[in-house]
């Protein structure tokens, strides 16, 4: 805001204030800086570090000697690859899944004005509600009975209506700024609505359809309640599942090989997220203010 | 407003008035013609089994004595489990946790995360970095949030007490030696709120940041011109635009901590003695620990029959505020 006029041409007074202003901002810049990165860094700090120097009563910013035995260590100690690959393919199935459905569903849900696709917004709105400790009992009872508790399809179908409301959420901005008039264009030349949604909205839709699919993605894949609740068997759970293994019954933990696979399991998130930032915010503001 | 398109053109669809009726559109059922059903159905579906049967089913779950691996059949109780757990002082400790929670979390995400956005909206060096810290705590697992604050916290190898032992601080906060902070009684639920506003900040970030690029930069420019101070064009000019976005992400956020479990349940299990309980972990511990099913649907259902009866009052308030 104050770099908006040139500070050159105010009067002196002013100028000195504007300098002490921007001071103050880079100061709080760096705290902020300081609060978001010090956790961060000490993590990866603590994934390099060896056992005694762990056990230590002086910890150090940069390890001693550093070494990739934590990681190392964190395969050996935790079925980590085979819940990694679990992840891997819930997530990604899941993704698949949602965005497969939600595409067509939010370009109805834009186009067409009617009770139903009314309530299925509200519906979108209410599920952001929903606490997921009244909706896990019944639906843990209603995949017993099917079959699917501890079984990796079951959990899939879980996140696929999971993800289900944001990616509808983020579509429907997407879909909106599609111009209608090609639509028109397409019907007038005689193609259905399949056809047009085909061969006219979709190849629009292409990076807001990426996007969906990776948030839903890091969502599944970051999601612990309800992996928790219903995967039993060790050779089942996720990676956000066996990460808490390494922490023993009683707290006590194993620091440098938690810290190692807590950084293995950040970093498909991650990647994906920094491919995704601007997408995202412009997505959330589409859905939520258009709404 | 969208980041993502410019869609100057395609506002019929959005602002009341409906789009041109094509031919297809006439033939309709509820309001929809078969094409329309065609494509919506399998997103109705799996949301109608998985979304809409359980809720239900939840509902009517808190009127029966449903327990886990009972033979005999589940009883319809009534009002039985609501009765009992209106002297269940300890469920009611964990709502006053959760409430301490869910305000405390929701109010530091506001206010730094506005801080955040409005130092990240100015043209600063550094902003870059700034931007893309802020996005690796929305990115990582929860699970990982919570060990990572662990490691931060530990008593020995922990940074936290390093940091003040050598600032001289320590005492502060007990007699000079390594503070337990997830296990002191009185630190705990304190050191756990700070994670909670660490992993939820940047994503209110950024979304009052997007909400910010949306007021107008001329607007501001005029009122600099005019020679409004910055706290002047704040009040005046900024928020006025961004109040909309600022009760949104309020109301979700709150509802958001209030139902958190994951970071939690990684640091600290709800101990020590339940101080950090969340009411969340209750209901879990009852259901999947105890078994008790209809007693922990129960204690769901009044969970969000009074967050339900909070939003409303606070959005209704907030919104009068708004219409003089």
């Amino acid at each position: 805001m104050s770099a908006v006029t040139p500070a050159t041409r105010r009067p002196r007074g002013r100028t000195l204030r504007a300098a002490a202003g921007r001071t103050g901002q880079y100061a709080a810049l760096l705290c902020y800086l300081a609060f978001l990165a010090f956790p961060l860094l000490w993590l990866i700090s603590t994934s390099f570090k060896s056992p005694q120097e762990l056990g230590s009563i002086d910890p150090t910013w940069i390890p001693r000697e550093p070494s990739f035995d934590n990681y190392r260590a964190a395969f050996d100690a935790q079925p980590l690859l085979r819940s990694a690959l679990n992840s891997l393919l819930v997530a990604g199935s899941a993704a698949l899944i949602a965005v497969a459905i939600a595409v067509p569903a939010a370009y109805v849900m834009v186009r067409n004005r009617s009770r139903v696709t009314r309530a299925g917004t509200g519906w979108v709105l209410i599920s952001q509600m929903f606490p997921f400790v009244l909706i896990i009992i019944p639906l843990f009872l209603v995949l017993r009975n099917l079959h699917l508790i501890d079984s990796l399809p079951g959990l899939v179908m879980v996140y696929v209506v999971w993800n289900l409301p944001f990616s509808l959420w983020m579509l429907r901005g997407f879909v909106k700024a599609v111009p209608l008039s090609l639509e028109e264009a397409a019907a007038v030349d005689g193609a259905s609505r399949l056809r047009t949604l085909g061969s006219v909205v979709l190849p629009l839709l292409v990076p807001g359809v990426v996007a969906t699919l990776m948030f839903s993605f890091v969502t599944a894949w970051n999601e612990f309640f309800f992996a928790l609740v219903l995967l039993k068997s060790p050779e089942n759970q996720t990676m956000s599942v066996i990460l808490t293994h390494f922490i023993g019954a009683e707290g006590a933990a194993d620091l440098g090989p938690l810290a190692a696979a807590a950084v293995l399991a950040t970093l498909p998130s991650l990647l994906l997220f920094s491919l995704l930032q601007r997408r995202l915010a412009g997505g959330m503001i589409a859905g939520a203010v258009k709404g | 407003m969208s980041l993502t398109a410019p869609r100057a053109d395609a506002a019929p669809g959005s602002r009341g008035a409906p789009p041109p009726r094509t031919p297809a559109q006439r033939r309709r059922a509820l309001g929809l013609d078969r094409g329309a059903w065609f494509l919506l159905l399998p997103a109705l579906i799996p949301i109608l089994i998985l979304s809409v049967v359980p809720l239900l089913y939840g509902i009517s779950l808190a009127f029966t004595d449903s327990q886990s691996g009972r033979t005999e059949s589940t009883q319809f109780v009534g009002l039985a489990n609501f009765a009992d757990l209106r002297f269940d002082s300890l469920f009611w400790d964990s709502f006053r946790i959760g409430l301490v929670w869910a305000v405390c979390v929701t109010t530091l995400q506001i206010v730094l995360g506005l801080g955040l956005a409005l130092l990240l909206d100015q043209r600063l060096r550094f902003r870059w970095l700034a931007r893309t810290l802020a996005l690796v705590p929305w990115a990582m697992p929860e699970v990982v949030v919570g060990i990572m604050w662990r490691l931060v916290y530990h008593q020995d190898a922990g940074v936290l007490n390093k940091t003040l032992g050598d600032l001289g601080l320590l005492g502060l906060f007990g007699n000079g030696d390594n503070v337990d902070w997830l296990t002191d009684l009185a630190l705990a639920l304190p050191a756990v709120i700070v994670v909670g506003v660490w992993a939820g900040m940047p994503q209110t970030t950024v979304v009052l940041l997007a909400g910010l690029q949306n007021v107008p930069h001329e607007l501001r420019e005029a009122a600099a011109i005019d020679g409004a101070g910055i706290w002047r064009r704040f009040t005046s000019v900024t928020w006025p635009a961004l109040r909309p976005v600022v009760l949104a992400i309020t109301a979700l956020n709150f509802i958001w901590n209030f139902n958190s479990f994951g970071l939690v349940y990684v640091l600290t299990q709800g101990g020590p003695a339940g101080e950090t309980r969340l009411p969340s972990l209750f209901v879990y511990e009852e259901a999947f620990t105890y078994g008790q099913f209809g007693y922990a649907a129960a204690m769901g259902l009044v969970l969000v029959g009074v967050m339900a009866v909070l939003l409303t009052v606070f959005l209704r308030n907030r919104l009068k505020e708004e219409t003089p």
